[in-house]
């Protein structure tokens, strides 16, 4: 039986792991609002460069004029899987469903004779398809000094990717992040974003706008494709830290409730070793007693 | 009362106006021009600059860098950064015109013999020094 002490200490060290956790939560809880506003007011400009993209890919079409971010480079031997995780763990399975989601592709990918190439951003995705797909790693890009994501990071990773496609490195991208559906469920999803792919516009009763253009259409596509990378990837990013706070809300809320149920054990363990431990010391004074 | 369009200036990280008014000034590449409303519809790409919106409370300004602008049955601004003229401060300004430094640099060492992008840096550098001089901001350092 482990005496009184030793379950003293174990109660009071879980007593701060539930205060820990707890805080951990409400920071996540806090930080959530404020990561979901930032996605939420990130939504109309996806939504209307999607729109405009959309129809102005629509109308370029497949001509052989058109950029190499929407038509692709002709092939698709090498592909380039940019994993985005989190920084920091302790959110559940966060970080693991990304990585776990990634590697299956890339397995995939593998199988079928292709190369592969990973672009990992955020610490937690590297540590985790290190093992398996560390001699594909060509690049990391480290976010753990930004404390709000703001559009300059997407376009500082979007750059990145974009001189690696300039220099024919690879033919299709993927980014793989985590979509924040709600509190406690996020979907990892796997999004190709070069050669670009667009939502096609819907055809509103056939009443689509018949733009002008300045100056025109391919000039435009060409300015805007880069751009499209970047709003991509940073609506990316933003569900992502949505979904980090997410999953780490859950799962402290977890953990701390675990906590208070080991609290609750090991207190009726303790009770119940000190009533044993008095009851024997009144056996022997009684017996003692007797024996005079 | 004058006619009125709805007009969107949105930034990726948010959304800065949504109201009525009666006509955007837009620094498109290839010119300005002033957007009314019933205008035809129109996609243009935006160079740095000032726009200029006339609602009927008053006129705002906004300092834009690129992005695109949208006109159909309203107009939208898709401004990749877009600030309030009232909170562009030298220091801002000083930022945005080093980067654009930065930039040219950099393309004239990448492209050493095609004139083509370093022409485009050149072009992103004037424009800068251009808005800050709309402003009443200068530049640190000379331009080029």
């Amino acid at each position: 039986m482990p005496n009184l002490k030793d379950l003293k200490n174990r109660i009071s060290s879980v007593k701060s792991t539930r205060k820990i956790t707890k805080a951990m939560q409400m920071v996540a809880a806090a930080k959530l609002r404020r990561a979901q506003d930032a996605a939420e007011m990130a939504r109309p400009y996806t939504e209307r460069f999607n729109a405009v993209m959309g129809s102005l890919a629509a109308s370029v079409g497949d001509s052989d004029t058109a950029p190499k971010l929407l038509r692709g480079t002709g092939k698709e031997d090498v592909h380039l899987l940019v994993v985005m995780t989190a920084e920091r763990g302790l959110c559940g399975g966060f970080n693991a469903n990304i990585a776990k989601l990634a590697k299956q592709k890339a397995a995939d990918l593998v199988g079928q004779g292709k190369t592969v190439k990973v672009l990992t951003v955020g610490k937690k995705g590297r540590d985790a398809m290190k093992r398996d797909y560390g001699d594909h790693f060509v690049g990391h890009i480290d976010l753990t000094d930004v404390k709000r994501i703001g559009y300059a990071d997407a376009q500082g990773i979007a750059k990145d990717v974009l001189a690696r496609f300039d220099a024919e490195e690879f033919d299709v991208a993927t980014i793989f992040y985590a979509e924040f559906v709600n509190v406690v469920s996020q979907t990892p999803k796997a999004q190709q974003i070069i050669p670009a792919a667009f939502d096609a516009p819907e055809e509103e009763g056939g009443s689509s706008t018949l733009y002008d253009y300045e100056p025109d259409e391919e000039s435009i596509l060409a300015d805007l494709l880069p751009r499209g990378v970047a709003t991509q990837i940073f609506a990316a990013l933003l569900e992502n830290g949505a979904s980090e706070q997410g999953a780490r809300m859950s799962a402290m809320d977890n953990a701390t409730r675990n906590a208070g149920d080991m609290i609750d054990q090991l207190t009726i363990e303790y009770n119940r070793s000190r009533q044993a431990v008095i009851t024997n010391e009144l056996i022997e004074i009684i017996s003692g007693a007797e024996a005079l | 009362m004058a006619e009125t369009m709805q007009f969107d200036l949105v930034s990726p990280e948010r959304s800065l106006m949504s109201d009525q008014v009666k006509s955007v000034q837009i620094p498109g590449a290839d010119g300005d021009m002033t957007a009314m409303p019933n205008h035809a519809p129109l996609i243009t790409t935006l160079r740095p600059g000032i726009l200029t919106v006339e609602t009927e409370k008053g006129t705002e300004e906004f300092v834009v860098t690129g992005g695109f602008a949208e006109i159909g049955e309203g107009l939208s601004v898709l401004a990749e950064r877009a600030v309030p003229r009232a909170d562009m401060d030298q220091a801002a300004y000083e930022a945005m015109v080093d980067e654009a430094h930065e930039t040219y640099k950099k393309t004239k060492e990448t492209f050493k013999n095609e004139p083509g992008p370093v022409d485009d840096a050149a072009k992103l550098l004037s424009d800068m020094v251009a808005v800050g001089s709309h402003i009443g901001l200068s530049p640190k350092q000379p331009a080029l």
